[in-house]
């Protein structure tokens, strides 16, 4: 059974991409382009890991990444928070409210294809 | 004579005083007439005549000849060239309610207790030598009459004691006792006392009827009338010498004496009392201008004749000259002349004792220890007890200490000295208060610390030059002390101060002492500044005439104060109404009612002062409330003037206000440029992350898809190109995204570089469509035009314009309907504005963002909720393009709920280019 992953991301191209690189480490992608589609697309099925944008519209990255941390059912998801600011505080934020992993765009899709993998694979 | 004939003659005559002051007193009718009676007045004024005069000047006669007289000389001259002084002096006593000299000096200068306490202190010892005088005479008449048989035998002066004690003492305590009994049978001071005036005056009767008297039985029983006289004393060259003014030194003494005695007429306190503060009417001072002279003229008439009769009768044997008056009739053996020779000098010496004690024991107690004790904690708390007896008590005390202290002085220093020269001593101390008076009425600016160091000084000067040299003379100080100075330095020698030799002691210490006591009075009132209420008492008594001659139309000023007078006075100060309102709260909570025509209590007084102290201060309230409380005058002029100050104070006041208003405000400007200094901070800041986010966009697309297409070399055809193409596009936003960064960042910093010529908006609105059409097509939107025929030219850079409709229409494109797109593109000319409006289908501008889709990096999202295409600068652009242009341009709805936006540019009328439509 392959890892589900949900991408969060509002740029279409910026989504293709991700799901291109995910769907090439053989995992199943789903996709959601502003915050409430994606806690939506939670409700109906719990994915592995989360690569989710900060600014989205309606509710922000972490809005969603605080709604996930706060659902039990939800505790076993892996998230990485993407981001093109690239200010410290928002890293902190971002690693307070409970993200595995904070990286700034334009980000490498090698580093990032290792870091999801890396992130399944430790999970419990 | 028998010693117990005298006493008991002389316990009658003071019976009779008393007799005369209590039937005056009790009888209402008599006292009225005696009261309105200026010659009972000037009788009274002669109290200036005491032992002195009587006994004295005969004195100064037989020894010195002519110079007794200065000391009429100035009276007189005072009262026939300058009476109007005294008129001043009484009518500022009338408006003030002026008790004593002490008073008076106090009044002037601010009424601070601490001058009054001086002056009462400088009073008391300066009278000390007075009174001495007067025991002395009394004494030692008594002592000669009732020890000389007479009889042709020269009368000696018995040695002490003749009873068991001193006789001096005795007669000290026994007037002591006489005046506490007269003089203090009232309590107010501030009343007239007709008795006591009557009875004064009846003493001037009879000390002129006993001096007359001797002076007819020397000139026409002994000898055969004046020519008789004369003509023998002009064959004695001895007593020839009496007759004429002889050296420089007897003018300069002259001058003295007579300036001395003009001061002392109003400065000794009993002369203050008698002729100011008992006067019923200033009218009378001009009866008084010519009897009080014709007194002491008549008074004086006998004076040589008594001299060089004694002389001429006591020619073989040394006698005192003193004492002629009543020696002289011993000597004679005619016992009833002598007796009524002593009457004369017991009625004259008697009413100095009396009228001074009560003047200085009203001051002593007035001014010296009323306000120490008022200071006293356990007093303050019993405020409300009856002081009748303590007020007595002090004045009591005060008078018997007095007569003490006189008998101390003559006990200390007068034994050895003639009557005249203890009286000259005593004038000179008088002499001191006279600059503070005198330039106290006339010159307004002495002031408070003028008066007091002038005083100090002036006081100081007579006791080093006339009183301590008198003790050292007596022996209680070292002789050396006079004729060497005090620890041998010559130029402190007191009867030659700084080597000023040539002149006798009076005027040498009436000099030194006028220098330092006017000197520093004028020096020190030019360097220090009048208070308030100096101001106004100076004014009050400087300006007595006008304000009082003035006072005739606001008499409600004057006199017990009503109700309504009172309101209306405090009304002026704090408001009407407000005061109406505390008034009937302060009847509400009295449980009484005021009524308008009401004579005021104390506690309303209270309660109004403090109502007025809250808006012009307790000083000024005082002052106020005191004058018109106590009946006295102050004039609208004041009023005004204390207004006027009030308002000055309180512009002041509001200045500071306005100031630290300003300075409230200025910090909450500064604070606000703070905060908005901040705000442009987190602004830019805020910025910089939307270029940073904007630019980061397009570039994560560029390098995902480029490491995609290099990690994948097996990707299928179709997504290579899907690839390629996303790379292309986003390369292009990039660089659409930097371009109008730059652009936006050159005309926010204002180098933007503009061509700017006669444009035609129509064309430029046609351009935009052209450039856009493509798109519209694309997206299968509607678009409708409406534009005029010919419109005038705009001064503006036709490619921004035509970049300003672009982003308007290509932002319609995004935001209108997505299934039915609608645009309508309307140019007009309104006035001198050129309009564009671009109107859309969709779903409009939330109110809220009406201005904030202006702002860099606003983006809303499209109907369908994806991202806008778009860099978010297009409208920000636009409004700095429209601005630059002169223009505005603004979001709405329309009606059908779309957006709309319209822009204007302002055409200049000088440009009136035409263009006409294609």
């Amino acid at each position: 059974m392959s890892y589900t992953v949900l991408v969060v991301e509002d740029e279409p191209n910026i989504v293709l991409s991700l799901q291109f690189i995910m769907r090439q480490a053989g995992y199943t992608v789903r996709i959601a382009s502003d915050g409430e589609q994606a806690l939506r697309a939670i409700d109906e099925y719990v994915p592995d890991l989360v690569l989710l944008d900060i600014m989205l519209p309606k509710r922000d990255g972490f809005a969603v990444c605080e709604e996930i941390r706060n659902n039990p059912a939800c505790n076993k998801i892996k998230i990485i928070m993407l981001s093109a600011k690239s200010r410290d505080a928002d890293r902190e934020k971002a690693l307070a409210l409970g993200a595995d992993e904070f990286v700034t765009k334009p980000f490498s899709t090698r580093v990032l294809g290792e870091l999801a993998k890396n992130l399944l694979e430790t999970r419990a | 004579m028998s010693g117990s004939v005298v006493l008991i003659v002389s316990f009658l005559y003071l019976g009779l005083l008393f007799a005369i002051a209590h039937y005056v007193d009790t009888r209402a009718s008599v006292k009225r007439l005696l009261s309105r009676n200026p010659y009972v007045y000037t009788l009274s004024i002669a109290v200036f005549c005491t032992s002195w005069t009587f006994y004295g000047s005969v004195g100064r006669a037989a020894t010195t000849g002519l110079d007794f007289l200065p000391i009429y000389l100035g009276p007189t001259l005072v009262f026939v060239l300058w009476s109007s002084v005294w008129i001043k002096i009484i009518r500022i006593c009338k408006q003030q309610r002026i008790t004593s000299i002490a008073d008076f000096i106090a009044s002037r200068y601010g009424k601070r207790s601490m001058l009054g306490g001086l002056v009462t202190i400088i009073a008391v010892v300066g009278t000390m030598p007075y009174i001495s005088l007067q025991l002395k005479s009394i004494a030692t008449s008594f002592r000669i009459l009732v020890t000389n048989p007479g009889g042709g035998q020269v009368p000696g002066v018995p040695l002490e004691p003749i009873f068991f004690i001193d006789t001096t003492l005795i007669v000290a305590i026994a007037l002591a006792l006489f005046a506490i009994l007269f003089g203090t049978r009232h309590i107010d001071a501030s009343e007239h006392h007709e008795g006591l005036v009557a009875a004064i005056a009846f003493e001037s009767v009879v000390k002129l009827i006993a001096f007359l008297t001797v002076g007819v039985f020397v000139t026409y029983g002994i000898f055969d009338g004046f020519a008789d006289i004369f003509q023998r004393a002009s064959v004695d060259p001895e007593l020839n010498k009496l007759l004429s003014v002889s050296n420089e030194t007897d003018y300069s003494l002259w001058m003295t004496m007579t300036l001395l005695s003009m001061a002392a007429i109003i400065c000794l306190p009993r002369q203050f009392y008698i002729t100011a503060v008992e006067n019923a009417d200033e009218g009378y001072v001009r009866k008084a201008t010519w009897l009080f002279p014709a007194y002491l003229l008549i008074i004086n008439i006998f004076v040589l004749p008594i001299a060089i009769g004694g002389r001429l009768a006591f020619s073989s044997a040394p006698a005192d000259a003193d004492m002629f008056v009543l020696t002289v009739p011993i000597y004679y053996d005619h016992a009833v002349i002598s007796l009524i020779a002593f009457i004369g000098g017991l009625s004259a010496a008697t009413s100095m004792v009396i009228v001074a004690s009560i003047a200085l024991s009203t001051m002593v107690c007035n001014d010296l220890v009323m306000p120490v004790i008022l200071r006293w904690k356990w007093f303050r708390a019993n405020e409300n007890a009856d002081l009748t007896g303590l007020l007595l008590a002090i004045r009591r005390t005060s008078i018997l200490m007095i007569l003490i202290l006189g008998y101390g002085y003559y006990r200390f220093a007068s034994e050895s000295y003639s009557l005249v020269t203890i009286g000259l001593v005593s004038f000179a101390a008088a002499a001191q208060f006279a600059p503070s008076i005198i330039g106290g009425i006339f010159w307004r600016n002495a002031t408070f610390n003028g008066a007091l160091v002038g005083l100090i000084f002036g006081f100081l000067v007579w006791l080093y030059t006339l009183l301590l040299p008198s003790l050292a003379q007596s022996g209680w100080l070292p002789i050396s002390f006079i004729e060497l100075g005090p620890f041998g330095l010559e130029w402190l020698k007191p009867y030659s101060l700084f080597g000023m030799e040539g002149f006798d002691r009076l005027t040498h210490a009436l000099f030194w002492s006028m220098l330092a006591n006017i000197g520093a009075y004028w020096v020190v009132s030019l360097l220090s500044q009048q208070t308030a209420i100096e101001r106004i008492q100076a004014k009050l008594f400087v300006d007595v005439f006008l304000l009082t001659e003035k006072s005739g139309e606001s008499g409600y000023w004057r006199g017990s104060v009503t109700v309504a007078e009172l309101q209306q006075l405090v009304g002026r100060f704090v408001g009407i109404t407000k005061v109406a309102e505390a008034f009937d709260q302060f009847a509400v909570e009295r449980g009484v009612s005021l009524r308008k025509g009401e004579i005021v209590d104390a506690a309303l007084i209270d309660f109004a002062e403090r109502l007025l102290a809250g808006s012009i201060g307790s000083a000024t309230a005082r002052v106020l409330i005191g004058s018109i409380a106590k009946g006295e005058i102050v004039s609208i002029d004041e009023v005004y003037r204390i207004l006027d100050e009030t308002s000055q104070v309180i512009e002041y006041s509001h200045q500071l206000e306005q100031k630290s208003t300003e300075l409230e405000q200025a910090t909450q400007q500064l604070q606000l440029a703070n905060a908005r200094l901040k705000e442009l901070d987190s602004l830019k800041d805020d910025f910089l992350s939307m270029v940073s986010h904007e630019l980061r966009t397009p570039l994560t697309s560029l390098r995902a898809f480029g490491e995609i297409l290099a990690d994948n070399p097996d990707v299928s055809a179709v997504e290579r190109e899907q690839f390629l193409d996303i790379i292309i596009t986003e390369s292009e936003r990039l660089t659409r995204l930097i371009d109008q960064l730059l652009d936006l960042a050159k005309m926010e910093a204002g180098r933007m570089d503009w061509t700017l010529s006669e444009v035609d908006l129509l064309s430029a609105v046609n351009e935009a469509v052209i450039a856009l059409n493509g798109l519209i097509k694309e997206k299968d939107i509607t678009l409708t035009t409406s534009m005029p025929d010919k419109i005038s030219a705009v001064h503006a850079d036709k490619d921004q314009l035509i970049q300003v409709v672009v982003n308007l229409v290509s932002n319609a494109i995004k935001f209108c309907d997505p299934h039915d797109g609608k645009i309508h593109l309307d140019v007009s000319e309104v006035d001198n504005f050129l309009r564009v409006t671009v109107e859309d289908n969709g779903m409009g501008v939330p109110a809220p963002l009406k201005t904030k889709i202006f702002e860099r990096f606003h983006q809303s999202l499209s109907l369908t909720g994806s991202k806008p295409q778009g860099s978010g600068l297009g409208l920000a652009i636009c409004l700095q393009i429209v601005t630059y242009l002169g223009g505005k341009i603004w979001a709405e709805n329309t009606r059908a709920g779309g957006a709309r936006f319209t822009f204007t540019l302002p055409v200049r009328a000088k440009d009136a280019v035409i263009f006409a439509a294609d």
